[in-house]
């Protein structure tokens, strides 16, 4: 698993790479959220698209991370889901409170 | 209904063996030629089942997780994941979507749900103190090679 957070025209870019499973979400939990603490961004978007596997603890990822930027005063978006991530998310209702594109 | 290929391995309840189970399990499953979406929906729900025994089954402690899969002549995929952990007070309130005993740890409280909806079949039996079973079937769509 690997995380990278470029910026683009204004948003933070977080980019995972790899599995998202409950050994792994730990790891990305601390290093998102140092950033987002520290960088306070507007729109933190995370890029889904480098993601070979995703489980529900990638669902407790985003629930966490949307709540800790709501908090900050930013919001969260998820980009580029593979089809079979679309439906963990739409099963846990991720869909309704944060914009997938 | 008969076995046409069966593996069972036991592994110590570690986090990093959620991604060997899901890879055991696919190299298995494999076999009977699944599709992409098959596949991911069967790799999904083994972890969310491995997952449980080390974060519930297992909290704070250590133990065995017990996996045993077959492939059935009917192109059924039976799944059996079984821990001595702690064991589930009320199967049933578990089951229920968002229910979580660990909020701290970010658990969703949907991890029966997904293997739930990516499964055809999901039966648990749990008993205080002596561990959790989880069975699994999913049938195998028959597809042009």
């Amino acid at each position: 698993m690997k995380l990278d957070i470029k910026s683009e025209n204004g948003a933070a870019i977080a980019v995972i790479k790899g599995e998202i499973d409950h050994h792994t979400a730990k790891s990305l939990r601390e290093e998102l959220d140092k950033f987002v603490i520290t960088m306070q961004p507007e729109t933190l978007a995370i890029d889904l698209g480098n993601i070979t596997f995703m489980d529900s603890s990638g669902i407790g990822l985003i629930i966490g991370r949307y709540k800790l930027l709501k908090e900050c005063g930013g919001r969260l978006e998820i980009r580029r889901p593979q089809p079979y991530i679309r439906r963990v998310l739409k099963l846990a209702g991720i869909d309704r409170i944060v914009k997938i594109i | 209904m008969k076995v046409v290929n069966e593996i069972k391995f036991v592994m110590p309840s570690l986090s990093v063996n959620e991604a060997a189970a899901r890879a055991a399990v696919s190299s298995f499953v494999i076999q009977a030629d699944p599709t992409v979406e098959e596949l991911a929906d069967i790799r999904t729900a083994v972890s969310e089942a491995v997952t449980n025994c080390i974060v519930h089954g297992y909290r704070g402690t250590q133990g065995k997780i017990e996996l045993t899969v077959k492939l059935m002549e009917n192109r059924e995929i039976y799944i059996k994941i079984k821990d001595n952990g702690c064991g589930i007070p009320d199967v049933k309130q578990a089951m229920e979507p968002l229910f979580t005993t660990a909020p701290e740890e970010e658990r969703s409280g949907l991890g029966f749900s997904v293997m739930e909806s990516f499964m055809d079949k999901l039966t648990v039996k749990s008993r205080k103190d002596k561990g959790t079973s989880v069975i699994m079937r999913k049938r195998l769509s028959v597809h042009g090679s």
